[in-house]
């Protein structure tokens, strides 16, 4: 790695975005370097409940969806990845309606979602609860292991040659005939940027006097020790609001989307015992036995979203060759292929499927 | 009753009993909640029911004179009952306890955490081999049951607990096969100033060195443990001068009492937003805090030795001094004790930490064989790796390498990770601070945790849009 100070691309945010982006970018020659304000993949994307399921995907980004699952599995044990297939359930008639209605509008996006019989589900998943009332299926889900992330990235961008540095936010940026970055660690110049900062890009677009209108969800997950095997697939609920997996070290893992408390600006957010609660209840209604398991950690992340919940990704408004790819729903998932899809764009290509405008009005057009 | 008070004490040793005392004085209503079964702390414990009969130790009169002196307060004290989880709500407090399996929130106007310490063992090869138990964690041993770690004990580690244990052991009827000490008679003499100022303290210490003198314990000042040997149970203990590196002798026990001083139990503060400051000479990272528990966050306050490793003696009073302070704040009249007392203490305990600063002598003791992270089973050249693959801070190490997501969540490899990153990166250790902490404060059963529900009362939110 040379001593350079001028990149073709500087990449602001080294989480799944940043990174997958940076790799791409990289592979199509272009000279890049990914800054992050604390270490890669510490984010969204290093925190959060590492799903890898169809049956959670918005019906719109599921073809971005299949494709992120091929990466994932080819990314293997890198990152913890296992193919387990997922169990979606509805505990009442209500949500057996919803269940109905949504999967298979997924299915007819392309996931291959089949429903089950109550027989088929306890001879998958004998510790399951007797009150499911329907269940559906998908042999492509699984998990990957997102603690991995940093690790993983930053092993990749190394063997690319490709530098990073952590510690380095970036607090200023000046337009020129190129971009000059003020950051902790000194200046930076590239000729294009790409904004890749999850639920601080508002803050950081507006260096560029740029409003994007991003929220940030504060989503909870929780982890109990080390436990006999209980579930072998992804549980899900029809509501989305529990995903549960139990790793192969036998830990199991609790998310679902409750939100707990903070913003972005704040810190790294805090979790609220209130909603913990109901997303372990939930937990412990489908799978009894874990009443007994002893949780050892619930944590917080922040999820970008804006108000139609469809990805940025594409050009920034008003700022020539300024990038911004942030804001995915199910992001962990479709990061590693909307990344490529984003380098692609940056580097001239024509991308295999459509990014997401970013100028796009967030009230009136549709996807 | 009603579960609302004036204030919430988490910890009953020293310092949380004391403060719990002196705010209940003003007329505040006053919860003590403490796992344990009884008020004291680590220093005070209360003795299992069925040696109440066994000799009285100034411990034991000290701590029976908190309990009887909290027994006749007005103090609602929950003992037995676990706190694993404090939040803001609105202008109180929301705490979730554990009590009788149970579990319970109850909220508060103003906090004090008075958590207490824990033990660090700096790991040499062997260390995890079943026999060997921390060095304070055996005065809990004798405290609480009488019992002894094994027949023949190897007793080794810093400060004044070294001498203390191994002379308890003796008391109790046990084997001492030696003292193994990294301090020397050098590092004692220059702790001596402080330690005129409290001569009931030092006469206690020269009773104990007396007794063991007399009784030809070897004692090896400036020396280590460099090895524990024994495959199920530990065998013999093998050491080392610390300044030539020459091997010492080898001891043959059956168990091994190991451990190089406290650390703040930090967790709760760090959690609530308290800030934090590397300061070696208190035991590492510390809460910013005033000496009457005063911290930056509203309705927070702190005392003992979770803000420093300043003693029980000095604990007590802060205790005390904290107590009137969230009175006074709460609009009570109470009085305004001088702090000179507490720092006189704090001088004192100060110079015992001073004793346990871990000396880059026994560091290198630490070898790439040894075991770190125990709940994980891990290497230090596993820690080294993720170091030097890129990995610069603990929160990077916990996430490659699980070192901290174990049940003990971290508090056992936190420190020595972090020194370990600090070496490979040329970085002060002050500028490696500890991962970020995650609630629950303990391991709960999730059923517990998630309490009695119906489940078509759970408010449960509008899903996600399709
Ligand atoms: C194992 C051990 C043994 C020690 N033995 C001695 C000794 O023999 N002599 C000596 O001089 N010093 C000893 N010390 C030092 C000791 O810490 C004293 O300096 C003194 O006890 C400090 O008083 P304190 O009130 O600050 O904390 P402590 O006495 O440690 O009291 C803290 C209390 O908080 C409780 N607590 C903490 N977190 C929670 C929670 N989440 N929920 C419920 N309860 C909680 C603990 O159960 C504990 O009783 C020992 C320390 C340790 C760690
Ligand atoms: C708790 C939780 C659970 C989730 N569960 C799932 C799931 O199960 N499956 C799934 O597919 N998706 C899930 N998601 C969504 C997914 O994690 C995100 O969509 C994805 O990780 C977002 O990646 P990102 O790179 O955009 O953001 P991040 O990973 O947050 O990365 C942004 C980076 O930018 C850096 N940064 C910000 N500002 C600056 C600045 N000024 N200068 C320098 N650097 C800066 C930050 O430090 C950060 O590292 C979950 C999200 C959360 C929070």
């Amino acid at each position: 790695m040379t001593d350079q100070t001028h990149y073709d691309i500087a990449i602001i945010g080294g989480g799944i975005m940043g990174c997958s982006t940076a790799l791409r970018l990289a592979s199509g020659g272009m000279s890049a370097i990914v800054l992050d304000q604390g270490d890669l993949g510490q984010g969204a994307s290093g925190v959060n409940a590492g799903t890898l399921s169809l049956q959670i995907k918005r019906v719109k980004l599921m073809p971005y969806a299949l494709k992120g699952h091929h990466l994932w599995e080819e990314m293997g044990d890198a990152v913890g990845f296992a193919k387990t297939g997922g169990y979606t359930l509805a505990f009442n008639a209500r949500e057996a309606e919803m269940l109905h209605e949504r999967q298979t509008m997924k299915a007819k996006a392309g996931a291959p979602i089949e429903f089950v019989s109550n027989n088929r589900l306890r001879a998958a998943e004998p510790n399951l609860t007797q009150k499911v009332q329907a269940a559906s299926f998908c042999p492509e889900d699984g998990y990957a292991n997102s603690s991995l992330t940093g690790q993983y990235y930053r092993g990749r961008l190394q063997d690319a040659g490709i530098p990073y540095r952590e510690g380095c936010k970036v607090t200023a940026i000046d337009q020129g005939a190129a971009f000059t970055l003020h950051t902790a660690q000194g200046k930076i110049t590239a000729t294009r940027i790409l904004l890749a900062a999850g639920a601080w890009l508002k803050p950081l677009a507006a260096l560029l006097d740029v409003d994007l209108p991003v929220n940030a969800r504060v989503n909870t997950v929780s982890v109990t020790e080390r436990m006999p095997p209980l579930m072998s697939s992804v549980i899900g609920h029809a509501t989305g609001l529990l995903t549960m997996k139990q790793k192969a070290n036998g830990t199991v893992l609790v998310g679902g989307g409750w939100q707990g408390l903070g913003t972005p600006q704040d810190g790294r957010g805090t979790v609220n015992t209130a909603t913990v609660k109901p997303n372990l209840a939930l937990a412990q209604y489908a799978v009894p036995a874990l009443a007994k398991a002893r949780v050892t950690r619930s944590w917080t992340g922040f999820e970008a979203n804006v108000p139609d919940f469809y990805p940025l990704a594409g050009a920034l408004p008003n700022v020539p060759n300024a990038f911004v790819l942030g804001c995915v729903r199910g992001g962990y998932t479709i990061g590693p292929y909307i990344g490529q899809l984003m380098g692609d764009s940056i580097l001239g290509r024509e991308p295999e499927m459509p990014l997401f405008d970013p100028g796009r009005d967030f009230e009136k057009d549709t996807i | 009753m009603s579960d609302h008070f004036d204030i919430a004490i988490v910890g009953a040793g020293p310092a949380g009993g004391n403060a719990a005392l002196t705010a209940a004085q003003s007329g505040l209503r006053v919860v003590l909640l403490d796992e344990q079964p009884a008020a004291g702390g680590q220093v005070w414990r209360g003795k299992s029911p069925s040696i109440l009969s066994a000799p009285m130790t100034p411990e034991t009169k000290a701590g029976n004179d908190l309990r009887h002196a909290i027994d006749q307060s007005q103090i609602n004290h929950m003992s037995g009952t676990r706190v694993w989880d404090i939040r803001r709500d609105g202008d109180k407090w929301s705490l979730q306890i554990l009590c009788d399996a149970q579990s319970l929130q109850i909220t508060a106007t103003s906090v004090i955490l008075a958590t207490g310490a824990r033990e660090y063992v700096q790991p040499v090869t062997g260390w995890t081999t079943p026999g060997v138990i921390g060095l304070a964690g055996a005065t809990a041993l004798f405290k609480q049951s009488l019992s002894l770690p094994g027949d023949k004990t190897v007793v080794s580690g810093t400060g004044p607990l070294v001498f203390f244990v191994a002379s308890e052991i003796r008391r109790l009827g046990g084997t001492v096969a030696a003292i193994v000490t990294p301090n020397t008679r050098a590092d004692w003499a220059r702790a001596l100033p402080s330690m005129l100022q409290h001569p009931k303290l030092l006469a206690r210490g020269g009773v104990w060195m007396a007794d063991l003198m007399l009784a030809g314990v070897p004692i090896l000042w400036g020396h280590a443990v460099s090895k524990v040997c024994g495959d199920d149970h530990v065998t013999s203990v093998q050491t080392q001068a610390l300044e030539s590196d020459k091997q010492g002798p080898i001891f043959e026990a059956d168990s091994l009492c190991l451990g190089h001083g406290l650390i703040p139990q930090i967790e709760a503060a760090q959690m609530l937003g308290v800030p934090i400051h590397h300061d070696p000479a208190l035991g590492g990272w510390v809460p910013d805090v005033s000496p009457d528990g005063v911290t930056p966050v509203k309705n927070l306050y702190l005392c003992g030795d979770g803000c420093g490793i300043r003693g029980a003696l000095a604990a007590g009073l802060q205790g005390t001094l904290t107590g009137a302070r969230v009175a006074r704040d709460l609009g009570k009249t109470a009085p305004a004790p001088s702090i000179r007392a507490w720092q006189r203490a704090a001088g004192f305990g100060k110079a015992m930490t001073g004793l346990s600063i871990v000396k880059p002598k026994l560091e290198a003791l630490t070898s790439d064989d040894t075991i770190l992270c125990r709940c994980e089973s891990l290497k230090r050249s596993d820690i080294r790796a993720e170091i030097t693959t890129g990995a610069k801070s603990t929160n990077a190490v916990k996430s490659g390498r699980r070192a901290g997501m174990g049940p003990c969540g971290g508090k056992y490899c936190q420190t020595v990770i972090a020194a370990l990153i600090a070496k490979e990166t040329g970085k002060p250790i002050g500028a490696i601070p500890p991962s970020t902490p995650r609630p629950p404060l303990r391991p709960v059963p999730l059923g517990q945790a998630a309490g009695d529900f119906h489940y078509d009362d759970l408010p449960i939110p509008k899903p996600a849009p399709l």
